[in-house]
């Protein structure tokens, strides 16, 4: 039985051009993200050529105003979107489903001030709080920014799993597994969650996505890591130092083109995902 | 309804409760505490810092206890005063304020109600139609997955840069006093188009996209498929079905302010645009901590307002919140 299914999801996934276009940008990126440091020789911050030289053989995405390779910083740069998308998504999708769970299970008190809770958080701008916190920290890490993300991303996380749980535990074989005897953290991930594991990998992806967006907003004012390189930073410091007066293209486009590459090919695949899982949206 | 808009002004009174006091604790818990900051700016002799000290933390009203601070804190936002900026000793926070905000204002609400407007009836447009479908969406991926400070970073470069069409910086031409003129205004225009045209096409991908995937979603649900049964015209079903597909969208609009807030900020920066982002670039740049609360508090005013309007709207839009039926709560 889980075979069959397992070979239906293939069948429709292989079929999904919009799955397959995204997996294809993002398995490029993720390559590069490995193999990069390895196509060159330079540290990111290492002042290494000539001030901003335009792309050549030996400086493929030219250099910075301070002569620092700008193909280097990207490669690194990659890897910190990669982190804080996968820490910040990640803790983001767990703290909606830890509250969404509980506030839809429970029910009664306890979803009403959670979901007051959801609803309080989800109308104060997100970045305003973390302009705050990134301000107060005076040396800040990738993680650390990654968990402060996921921190106040979960809210819609939370909202979306509250009303799905809210229809499913009403159904016969919940109510069979509590009669049985079962515990309510075990009711949760036996029973409903697997029932809504294609949401929640679509809900992962999205956070995934909007959490590599907001690091790059927060590392582009200024407020990212102190101690490491990241797209955003590169964009941050393009501005900082004239590149759009000098006419810099170079130092600015890469950066903002992977983000936005990324993130589009997150976005397409997740429609493409929601058609292989919901056979209703499926293109005749 | 009335039990929509009681819960409704529950959360957002509670909300304004927690974000005032989350705005009070900035200037008071964070590193370089102003003072000190003037201090330092002023220089020091001897014996006169402890007076100088004294007579800054009197200015701050710092020098009573937290939970004195904290009650004075709030008695002071009801008359409007946010303090003294330490950026532009001694001018109030008020003030500096308020000259930004009508850029704010001139920025983000054509920004986001023309993109919302326009984002959704093209996408309806496009929904289940191949050739759009195929060709056009694929742009507003793109669109909407584009850091918005890239786009402005993009637009600024191009047109303002290569091709020079527009200014790239500032609020008007440094070489006018604002006045009632047509010179200033078309000024004031010619800077206002690019950061305006870079948080518009940002969104409209997004509400795009939204609506798009909304209309699919709508016309294979079962109603639908009825009103085809019954051979209603497929005008009718698009019809019923953009109904239903505009109520997320007005959640959404709502849910999203605060990203569209962030983006401004970001764009505004790129632009040196004289609004509140730029203005909180600056605060932190200079740890002016009574500038950067004010600044915190307007964006917290100005989206609590702005997601009451929604709510309002929504009434007007969902019957089911009118007949006491909870519907689905924005």
């Amino acid at each position: 039985m889980m075979n069959l299914k397992k070979n239906e999801f293939f069948y429709f996934a292989l079929r999904n051009n919009k799955l397959k276009i995204g997996l294809v940008v993002l398995l490029f990126f993720i390559i590069l993200t490995f193999v990069g440091p390895f196509l060159t020789d330079y540290e990111p911050m290492d002042y290494v050529g000539p001030a901003a030289v335009p792309p050549s053989s030996e400086f493929w995405f030219g250099t910075t105003t301070f002569g620092q390779d700008v193909f280097t910083q990207f490669v690194y740069g990659l890897k910190a979107s990669f982190l804080v998308g996968i820490i910040g998504g990640g803790i983001g999708t767990l703290l909606g489903m830890l509250v969404g769970f509980t506030a839809g299970y429970r029910g009664g008190i306890v979803d009403e001030i959670l979901n007051t809770l959801t609803n309080i958080v989800l109308v104060i701008p997100t970045l305003a709080v973390l302009l705050i916190i990134a301000a107060y920290l005076e040396v800040r890490g990738i993680f650390i920014e990654s968990v402060f993300i996921g921190c106040t991303a979960w809210p819609w996380v939370a909202r979306a799993i509250r009303a799905q749980t809210f229809s499913l535990r009403s159904r016969d074989f919940v109510d069979l597994a509590r009669l049985s005897g079962m515990k309510s953290i075990k009711v949760i991930f036996t029973e409903i969650a697997p029932n809504m594991m294609s949401y929640l990998l679509l809900v992962f992806i999205l956070q995934f996505g909007g959490a590599v967006l907001i690091a790059a907003t927060l590392d582009f004012i200024g407020l990212g890591p102190t101690n490491a390189i990241s797209l955003g930073l590169m964009m941050n410091n393009a501005v900082l130092w004239g590149a759009l007066i000098l006419g810099i293209w170079w130092w600015f486009i890469p950066p903002g083109a992977a983000i936005t590459a990324i993130v589009g090919a997150l976005y397409v695949m997740n429609v493409g995902l929601d058609e292989v899982f919901n056979p209703k949206l499926r293109e005749m | 309804m009335k039990k929509y808009f009681r819960r409704k002004f529950l959360i957002y009174i509670l909300t304004f409760l927690l974000a005032v006091t989350i705005d009070w604790m900035i200037p008071r818990f964070m590193p370089g505490n102003p003072v000190d900051v003037l201090m330092a700016r002023a220089g020091s002799f001897a014996g006169s810092t402890e007076i100088m000290h004294d007579y800054y933390s009197k200015i701050f009203g710092l020098d009573v206890p937290l939970w004195k601070q904290y009650i004075n804190f709030w008695g002071a936002l009801f008359r409007g005063d946010l303090g003294i900026s330490v950026y532009v000793f001694p001018k109030p926070v008020t003030e500096i304020i308020m000259d930004a905000v009508p850029f704010d204002i001139m920025l983000l609400v054509p920004a986001i109600l023309l993109s919302w407007f326009a984002g959704n009836w093209f996408g309806a447009f496009a929904a289940r139609s191949k050739r759009l479908d195929n060709t056009i969406l694929p742009l507003g991926y793109i669109l909407t997955a584009t850091p918005y400070m890239w786009l402005a970073m993009l637009l600024a470069w191009s047109l303002g840069i290569v091709f020079g069409i527009f200014p790239i910086a500032g609020g008007y031409s440094f070489s006018m006093t604002p006045n009632f003129s047509w010179a200033f205004i078309k000024s004031l225009l010619l800077h206002w188009f690019l950061p305006f045209a870079s948080l518009f096409l940002v969104k409209f991908g997004g509400w795009a996209i939204g609506m798009r995937n909304m209309i699919i979603y709508e016309l294979e649900a079962d109603y639908s498929h009825y009103l085809e049964a019954l051979g209603a015209p497929r005008k009718l079903v698009r019809k019923y079905a953009f109904n239903n597909a505009i109520l997320p969208q007005i959640t959404g609009l709502a849910l999203d302010l605060g990203v569209i807030v962030a983006g401004a900020l970001v764009t505004e920066v790129v632009f040196s645009y004289p609004g509140i982002g730029y203005l909180i670039l600056q605060a932190i740049n200079t740890r002016d901590y009574f500038l950067l609360q004010g600044c915190f508090l307007f964006i917290i005013l100005g989206v609590l307002i702005a997601n009451f309007i929604i709510d309002i709207a929504y009434v007007f839009v969902d019957p089911r919140t009118r007949t006491g039926m909870q519907g689905e709560s924005a």
